[in-house]
């Protein structure tokens, strides 16, 4: 019989311990698919950083480092500047990305650095209980905004694959989501692309995942779900924002 | 020997690629820049990597990262700068990866100043991060110890796989010496198999200090504990001048330790039999040096270039009936004390003229000059 679907061998023989309805799982398995895809895992390298994505050498079959909150592109920085032939990512949330390590995925990208940040935007701290972020969206209720967002208070949500996208530095940077088939299907290219725009040495590429968070949104699997397309999705547009044809940019 | 005339900051960086470190991320800073700026120039040539990073925290992660690669490398800065390090020192420190860290130090706290001063002693020491860990610390005198106690760091770092920390100063930083570039030998090291290279015919490497299991977190620290209790025994470096027949000990590292040479040496001229010890590894601290030291010479004065830090060390080495006096001067511009005034401090206790109150110990702080 023809083996039509298989655990990517990026992935350990181990089951995800992310809340039901999470989607850090699914997109675990498209970064192993891609990995596996591009024929990668004994040369690639995780950054695992702090927030859910944490548990990242708990399912990732490949040599990891755990980063202090926010700095992941920093270690990414120093472990690619001593490998330059391996591939290394991270998966950074948004607290960890937008917060606290604002400078760090600022600085990285407008370097160039030739490495891969997948990025998990579910607008809010996940790990620590469901706390504002900075994308949370606004009347967006959490335990540190519990009568919603206001911009009067807590500014807007920042757009972080935008931003990135005007820098000189980045090669490939775009927003997907992961919330139905369709759309997974072109989350699943676009983190392909993402490892083989640093496979042939392109330059910094950035994925922005938008991620239901069904535990701290008070939301079932499905109703988060319809979240992401009916709140997140408008006012966080997916689409690739920059892409870079040739490698000889400098 | 050809000796060359170089800035404590240029050994530094010499010392560093001689002990083959070819990786180094830093962030300005007054005054170590010519560390980075020497550097800069050097390791483009040698195949090497230079980021000048956009913070001190960037820098300090660029260096967690090269050292989770396997690869020798520094960070340098000075007080304010290495304040913004703690984080990335406490994750080495966790995650037991090597790495050297070149602290000038300037005077604090705040923006202080941009002179010498030893008021980073305790932070460098017991700690500094967050939780229980020690960095391996030491604290050269000259710029020919700058340039081998930086080789040596990487050893030592590498030998225990832990963070190492160079204690300057702007003096030490700044000044100009004869140096003989000769490297020292290196030590046997294990092979760094722990190291992230990608996983190629090998079971997956994980880096880490997060602990959630049952008694993980418990298990991990105490097998760092061994860790400095080994270091304790094995690499603890300490110079010891004129000591055997002393009167009075003045125990002192660093800039204040080149200031109190002239003190030994101005005190027997004047008939006071007095020694120096002169502590090079901070941590792991010379406390059974001292304790025999405090067997023949019970009577001794700590000098530091702060308001009294190392002197708590040297209290907890000591036999306790040795008496332990202190003077220092917290650090800023003109507040470096000269040889002429520690020794009359030195007189001053030595002839009864300091007034102990009545039924107090005799170990009180003696900071007014």
């Amino acid at each position: 019989m023809k083996l039509v679907f298989d655990r990517p061998a990026s992935l350990k023989p181990t089951e995800f311990s992310f809340c039901p309805g999470c989607h850090h799982g699914l997109i675990h398995r498209l970064i192993a698919e891609a990995i596996d895809a591009h024929g990668l895992r004994e040369k690639t390298i995780g950054v695992a950083s702090v927030g859910c994505s944490v548990f990242l050498y708990n399912y990732f079959d490949l040599d990891v480092v755990e980063a202090p909150h926010g700095r992941a592109p920093a270690v990414a920085t120093g472990v690619k500047r001593v490998h330059p032939d391996k591939i290394v990512f991270a998966i950074q949330g948004d607290g960890d990305l937008a917060a606290i390590g604002t400078s760090e995925i600022i600085h990285t990208a407008n370097r160039g650095e030739n490495i891969t940040i997948i990025f998990v935007n579910n607008t809010t701290y996940g790990m620590t209980g469901g706390q504002m972020a900075p994308t949370t969206l606004l009347g967006q209720v959490t335990t540190t905004s519990p009568y919603g967002r206001d911009f009067r208070q807590d500014g807007y949500p920042i757009r972080m694959a935008e931003m990135l996208a005007t820098l000189e530095g980045p090669a490939y940077v775009c927003r997907v989501a992961v919330d139905k088939p369709a759309n997974l299907m072109k989350a699943k290219r676009a983190i392909r692309e993402a490892f083989r725009m640093q496979k042939e040495e392109m330059g910094f590429s950035f994925v922005e995942v938008l991620s239901a968070c069904p535990t701290d949104w008070n939301l079932s699997p499905l109703e988060a779900c319809k979240r992401v397309e009916e709140e997140l999705i408008p006012y966080f547009p997916l689409g690739v924002f920059k892409e870079r044809k040739i490698a000889d940019h400098l | 020997m050809e000796r060359i005339l170089v800035k404590g900051n240029e050994a530094v960086a010499m010392g560093a690629l001689d002990a083959g470190c070819r990786f180094y991320f830093g962030y300005p800073i007054t005054p170590q820049n010519e560390i980075p700026e020497y550097l800069s120039r050097h390791l483009p040539k040698m195949g090497g990597t230079f980021i000048q990073a956009e913070s001190e925290i960037a820098s300090i992660n660029m260096l967690l990262g090269a050292a989770a690669a396997g690869a020798r490398a520094m960070t340098s800065s000075s007080s304010p700068g290495i304040s913004l390090k703690q984080e990335g020192l406490s994750y080495l420190a966790g995650s037991e990866l090597p790495a050297v860290i070149v602290n000038m130090s300037r005077s604090s706290p705040g923006l202080g100043g941009i002179s010498a001063s030893q008021g980073d002693y305790w932070q460098a020491v017991k700690g500094g991060g967050h939780g229980d860990y020690h960095l391996i610390v030491l604290a050269p005198h000259s710029v020919q110890e700058l340039y081998e106690l930086t080789f040596r760091a990487f050893d030592f770092a590498d030998q225990y796989r832990n963070p190492a920390m160079i204690l300057g100063d702007a003096v030490l930083g700044q000044m100009k010496e004869p140096l003989h570039r000769v490297p020292p030998p290196r030590l046997d090291l294990p092979p760094k198999d722990w190291a992230l290279t990608g996983c190629k015919g090998r079971s997956p490497n994980v880096i880490k200090s997060l602990y959630l299991g049952q008694g993980e977190l418990e298990a991990h620290i105490w097998k760092l504990v061994k860790k400095y209790e080994r270091m304790k025994n094995e690499i603890v470096l300490c110079e010891e001048v004129e000591t055997e027949d002393a009167d009075w000990i003045l125990v002192a590292f660093g800039t204040a330790a080149r200031i109190c040479r002239s003190v030994v040496r101005l005190a027997r001229l004047e008939g006071l039999r007095v020694g120096l010890v002169r502590p090079i590894t901070l941590f792991p601290f010379p406390e059974k040096i001292l304790r025999r030291v405090s067997r023949t010479t019970a009577r001794f004065l700590v000098v530091e270039l702060n308001a009294g830090q190392m002197v708590e060390d040297v209290r907890l080495s000591v036999e306790k009936d040795a008496e332990v006096f202190f003077y220092g001067r917290p650090s800023g511009a003109g507040s470096l004390p000269k040889p002429r005034e520690i020794l009359e401090k030195l007189l001053a206790l030595h002839n009864g003229i300091e007034t102990i109150p009545q039924g107090e110990k005799r170990n009180g702080y003696e900071t007014r000059i």
